[in-house]
């Protein structure tokens, strides 16, 4: 019978089944990190249990981690306790650990594909909703909680029902300057933050084969902020090219290509729901609100309630205008940004900060904001600096940091101020996300670059006019 | 997790509907890192008034908390049925549960008996009567029993029978131990390992 991708990678990992019952589904690779986890490991104590397969588990230290002063002492103590915590579990259960400090440390879902622990056709589970992102490599990988962390912990397995598959079709070629950030919120604001509800997306189409390894984890990444289960890309040449030589990569690498050539949606499979969406039609695109659907092209202005049909959406509109303090009319551009963040699981790799740099090269930042440079990785500060893009950055008049989640999310020390505004590279615009009562614009890293110079909502190619003025 | 099949116990009346995760257990209590010890976070919110019913010396060792519909609506937060759990509660009846917390409660062993709220009022004026009376919960027979009263309450099937067999999602799972075990002497051998 003909499958999608989805569902080949699921029977592939069905370890029981039976009438009436979920599917027990094997798990290749269990990513952990320090909020989530504490309690699962607890539990497996309290019944002593113990971890089944260490080997498939990888624990970094990410959400609570400040990202300067990393040699002292963590100076939160709720932050701290739940590191501390992390290292003593994963020393008593014999998980491995990439610690602050380490070489390896960095955001859980930066760290797992650049060591080659990410491969097409895998099962990947992390206490994370952003874990959609290695769907990137046709892996069907997806978020759980605490209780299914330390199910996995005990049995390597879960327990689930089928999910239902999505096509994303997304025609045509992306127009120069417009990125995968930019697709992304496009397609989340046309399905809606409920679109992706119980469904495995599979983003397809020349656009998205087009992608480097880094962009197409942007993609997956946001697939959880249009309520999906899980994103996913047909691993190809690209795919294959960018593990050939990581750490973790086969070694019996043509064994492992043959196997996932096949993973690819058969021709005449059907998916339970399609879309599509026109990439030469798109053009940079922010969002205005204060959820990842509420977005717009960066040219449009700000809408007002009335210009939504549902009465729902012309609340939440309403509501979220009065959060972002914006009044219906104002040209996106005319808003002035107070800090830009660049960073995240979403945006914080590699390819991102130099797309950034090369905006930022030979500019500065303008003395009313505040630019971070987090990168998602020690091993992607490290490359950068090998590139000598921190020099730009700090040229520039931008924070250089340490790895970690930073701004993305209010649980260390990075956080916008109440009524503070950001231009922010991260995937969640929510009410207080970046700080309680702070304000978030998400933007691609060109975008966050071009508005931390030009000090309101700008991209790139709007320097250049500023430049001709 | 312990066999579940009858319970009987010091039942206290809950008299609100719509008692929310965030009253059951506040958001402050979330950071902490241990999955037990949560008791003194149960209502934190109402046990400073000396007139919340678990105050009453009566209610003390109460194991069963009769509650008004719709419980434990509200945030997905596990906590809710940890802090039950860890100050005593065996059972909760209502006449509605939140769907959250109700499959929350199932893996935490907390019996959900749903009945009719004329049931719940019914036994909320025997407590007031009575205070201190215990209750009898047979999850064999779907019953609740207090001095004269006898109804009948609902659980979901698949729930019961892991709680009677004292099952939790884990240990159902490890009674495939053998086949997960098999399953893993045919993973291919290129899939990456950690260490």
């Amino acid at each position: 019978m003909s499958k999608t991708m989805a569902e080949k990678v699921w029977e592939d990992h069905v370890v029981r089944r039976a009438p009436g019952e979920p599917d027990l589904l094997y798990i290749d690779l269990h990513l952990i990190h320090e909020v989530t986890s504490p309690q699962a490991f607890d539990g497996l104590r309290a019944t002593g249990r113990g971890v089944r397969r260490p080997d498939l588990t990888l624990a970094t230290e990410d959400h609570n981690v400040p990202t300067i002063d990393i040699d002292k002492p963590i100076a939160d103590p709720i932050s701290r306790a739940q590191v501390e915590a992390l290292r003593i579990n994963c020393a008593e259960f014999g998980v491995p650990i990439r610690p602050l400090g380490d070489a390896e440390q960095g955001i859980v879902h930066v760290v797992g594909p650049q060591l080659g622990l990410t491969q097409p056709g895998m099962t990947v589970v992390c206490g994370d909703s952003h874990t959609s992102t290695h769907g990137a490599f046709g892996a069907l990988a997806f978020g759980i909680g605490t209780s299914e962390v330390e199910h996995v912990l005990a049995t390597q397995t879960l327990p689930l029902k089928p999910f239902k598959t999505m096509a994303v079709n997304v025609a045509g070629e992306l127009p120069a300057g417009v990125t995968a950030k930019d697709l992304i919120l496009a397609i989340i604001a046309k399905i809606g933050t409920g679109g992706g509800q119980g469904h495995v997306l599979e983003y397809r189409g020349p656009a998205i084969e087009k992608l480097s390894m880094e962009q197409r984890m942007t993609i997956c990444n946001m697939s959880i902020e249009a309520g999906a289960r899980a994103g996913m890309i047909a691993p190809d040449e690209t795919t294959f090219e960018y593990l050939r030589g990581k750490q973790h990569a086969p070694a019996d690498f043509e064994a492992a290509v043959a196997y996932w050539r096949t993973l690819v949606t058969d021709p005449d499979a059907t998916f339970d729901t399609e879309v599509t969406i026109d990439a030469a039609s798109l053009t940079p695109f922010v969002t205005w609100g204060t959820n990842p659907g509420q977005g717009l092209p960066l040219g449009a202005a700000v809408p007002a309630p009335e210009d939504f049909e549902a009465p729902t959406d012309q609340a939440a509109a309403r509501k979220a205008l009065e959060y972002m303090g914006l009044t219906p009319g104002t040209p996106l551009k005319d808003i002035a940004i107070d800090t830009v963040f660049l960073g995240s699981c979403t945006n914080g790799r590699i390819e991102d900060l130099r797309a950034a740099a090369d905006v930022l090269r030979g500019r500065s930042v303008a003395d009313s904001v505040t630019m971070l440079v987090v990168p998602g990785s020690v091993r992607v500060r490290l490359q950068a600096q090998a590139e000598g893009l921190d020099a730009v950055f700090t040229a520039a008049g931008a924070q250089w940091r340490n790895a970690g989640c930073s701004m993305c999310l209010a649980m260390n020390p990075d956080k916008l101020r109440p009524q503070e505004r950001s231009a922010s590279t991260s995937n969640r615009n929510f009410e207080g996300r970046q700080g309680p009562g702070g304000r978030t614009h998400l933007v691609s890293p060109e975008v966050a670059a071009a508005t931390a110079v030009a000090g309101h909502l700008a991209a790139p190619s709007d320097l250049n006019e500023l430049v001709e003025v | 997790m312990e066999k579940f099949t009858t319970h009987t116990g010091v039942a206290a009346p809950l008299r609100h509907s719509n008692v929310d995760t965030d009253q059951i257990i506040p958001a402050e209590y979330l950071k902490r890192i241990t999955r037990t010890g949560y008791e003194d976070a149960l209502f934190s919110a109402w046990r400073d008034d000396p007139e919340f019913v678990l105050n009453d010396p009566a209610y003390a060792s109460a194991t069963v908390l009769v509650a008004g519909p719709d419980f434990g609506t509200g945030s997905s937060r596990e906590h809710a049925v940890w802090a039950l759990n860890d100050y005593g509660f065996k059972v909760v009846v209502s006449a509605r549960f939140a769907d959250i917390f109700r499959g929350n409660a199932g893996k935490g062993g907390l019996v959900t008996a749903e009945v009719d709220h004329a049931v719940v009022e019914k036994i909320w004026e025997y407590l007031d009567a009575e205070p201190g009376t215990e209750v009898t919960v047979d999850l064999q027979e779907k019953k609740i029993r207090v001095g004269d009263i006898e109804a009948d309450f609902v659980i979901d099937d698949y729930v019961r029978w892991r709680l009677l067999e004292g099952l939790d999602d884990i240990g159902i799972t490890m009674q495939s131990d053998a086949l997960i075990g098999e399953f893993e002497q045919h993973r291919p051998a290129f899939k990456p390992t950690t260490v």
